[in-house]
């Protein structure tokens, strides 16, 4: 090996040890993002806008809430496939909190965070205790919440939430649409307490060994049942976001949305198996996925080809996470 | 009265009995040997004393103090550390993280309590220069580590909190040998803080060198208490294999 070669290798391996460290955040995701933004800017001539800035942010803001979720669930060695399902049955169910029974607005709220927790304590109770695969349960708990999603509003669109619940989708303090601000400062606490707390540490080591953190005295099962309910609460507030948004409780909201954020989750640097993850990273991932389909929105192809395009980042970005993980581990 | 007093355990895995009615016991700096053949259920018995499995019957006391009903963090928090054959480490995780995993020192920023990163590299730079390990770098992935490297930190991780009693199981069935040599110092160093060990391993010659008390156990009983010095070879592996076909064992450990 020659010894330029050398030091260019040590300086991109500091590169992206000092981003993990730093940031979070792996360079390579980065790079694809900016490489991504930059590729659009040329094809587009609306792409670099602060108004299109905003429209993909705001596209974002559901689908990062759902991946904040997956990245807590993958990180700790599980899966959660029903955030899709169950994001649109806490639209529904805060839809019929609010314009059905005709509660107050805070009640709708309430309503629609705590179907997703409850879906999602669900889903952790019967991992934990059932020991019935996170895969399957989570599968069985996607069809069944669209079920019960379609069971409650009869199969039709609920419209016309109270005002003050419209205000959460479309309200625009400072010009900035809520479900951003929503959006990042969720992103921000989730971050801290993934990365700074016993409660995130234990996660991803949960993810890492099973073996390692029984051994280590963490309660694993009672703490993989509080994370599906997280899962669940934070499919709920993405349901809520996008039910305010439309300012409806639509039933089929959200469907084959836990595509996308597991993608996200994926592409900003989760290991698929568990064990490493974090929210930047995957706010960067969730950056890619909203910055792809608003480009390929602004340059008019199809909608078919976009969940085409979405499919295939997957199988990519799980591909390279492989190698990187074969490169870098002794087995 | 000994320190960790064991007695009378029982446990079977669904129809199969491991072990029916094990007494065990070790005093405080005493060096304890666990040998016995595969299946025997050492590793069974080390488990149960750590929490991680539930013994059927029996009583386990840690200086007088009972521990059947505390879970593996409060047994740890107790004093009873275990280094297992696996290791048990987060591959993905850094040094200091695998050391601290479970009891991370926390600082509070405005009332939330946030894991106090410095202070784990520091204690865990300090651990690792304490047991004057060589590690490439203590922020990188365990995974990334050769198996020496691996074992340093699982035995840092049993060191650091102050432990009354360290499990061992199989450390040096992986090693090099000089870094068998490194683990049996290791040994001795403990004893002389006044730490029990109990060394569960196949090299007979490792356990007849470092021990004062070897327990064999064979069909799920302990079938033999030896005293280390009074001894050899011979009876130990007798008392392993129960007997017949001991010449040739015994001959054939003698060599190795």
């Amino acid at each position: 090996m020659s010894s330029t070669k050398a030091q260019q290798k040590g300086l991109w391996s500091r590169l992206q040890a000092g981003s993990i460290e730093q940031l979070h955040v792996r360079l390579e995701s980065l790079i694809v993002l900016l490489a991504l933004c930059a590729l659009m800017s040329v094809l587009s001539p609306f792409f670099l806008s602060v108004s299109n800035f905003m429209n993909i942010l705001l596209a974002t803001s559901t689908i990062g809430v759902l991946a904040i979720a997956a990245t807590f669930v993958i990180g700790a060695g599980g899966l959660d496939l029903s955030l899709g399902s169950v994001m649109g049955l806490s639209g529904v169910v805060g839809a019929y909190v609010g314009v059905t029974m005709g509660l107050p607005a805070p009640l709708a709220v309430l309503a629609c965070i705590a179907a997703g927790a409850l879906a999602g304590f669900v889903n952790g109770t019967i991992i934990t205790r059932a020991f019935v695969p996170a895969f399957i349960v989570t599968l069985g708990m996607l069809g069944i919440a669209r079920g019960i999603a379609l069971v409650i509003s009869d199969g039709r669109v609920i419209y016309g939430l109270p005002s003050a619940m419209v205000f959460i989708g479309q309200g625009r303090p400072f010009g900035i649409p809520m479900p951003v601000i929503i959006f990042v400062v969720t992103a921000f606490i989730m971050h801290c307490l993934l990365a700074y707390t016993r409660f995130g540490r234990h996660t991803l080591a949960i993810g890492d060994s099973e073996n390692a953190a029984r051994s280590a005295g963490i309660a694993v099962d009672w703490q993989r049942r509080l994370l599906y309910t997280l899962s669940g609460a934070l499919a709920g507030l993405a349901g809520l976001l996008f039910a305010a948004r439309i300012n409806a409780g639509d039933p089929t909201a959200g469907l084959t949305y836990e595509l996308t954020a597991i993608t996200a989750a994926i592409i900003g640097g989760t290991n698929l198996f568990g064990g490493r993850g974090s929210i930047l990273g995957t706010m960067v991932g969730a950056l890619i996925m909203g910055v792809l389909q608003n480009g390929l929105n602004l340059l008019a192809v199809q909608s078919y080809y976009q969940q085409m395009a979405i499919g295939a980042v997957l199988i990519l970005a799980v591909f390279i996470d492989q190698y990187q993980v074969r490169k870098e581990t002794r087995v | 009265m000994s320190l960790l007093e064991v007695s009378g355990i029982e446990k079977s895995f669904g129809a199969v009995s491991v072990l029916h009615g094990v007494d065990f016991s070790a005093d405080a700096g005493e060096v304890v040997g666990l040998v016995g053949d595969n299946g025997a259920g050492k590793s069974t018995l080390m488990k149960i004393i750590t929490g991680i499995y539930t013994a059927d019957a029996g009583a386990i006391t840690l200086g007088g103090e009972p521990l059947m009903h505390l879970s593996p963090g409060e047994r740890r928090a107790m004093g009873i550390e275990m280094i297992y054959q696996d290791l048990a480490l987060a591959r993905q995780q850094d040094v200091a993280s695998n050391i601290f995993l479970g009891r991370e020192p926390v600082r509070s920023i405005l009332g939330i309590p946030f894991v106090d990163r410095a202070m784990m590299k520091a204690q865990a730079q300090q651990m690792i220069d304490r047991l004057g390990a060589n590690l490439p770098a203590i922020n990188r992935n365990v995974g990334s580590f050769s198996g020496g490297q691996q074992q340093t930190v699982a035995i840092a991780r049993a060191l650091t909190f102050d432990p009354k009693v360290v499990i061992m199981d199989e450390p040096t069935a992986a090693l090099a040998v000089r870094e068998v040599q490194g683990v049996l110092d290791l040994i001795r160093q403990l004893k002389e803080q006044g730490i029990t060990t109990v060394l569960i391993s196949h090299r007979l010659n490792d356990v007849l060198s470092v021990t004062d008390r070897i327990v064999v156990l064979r069909h799920g009983t302990a079938a033999a208490n030896l005293v280390t010095a009074e001894t050899d070879m011979a009876e130990v592996v007798s008392a392993i294999v129960g007997g017949a076909g001991m010449p040739d064992a015994a001959a054939h450990e003698a060599r190795g």
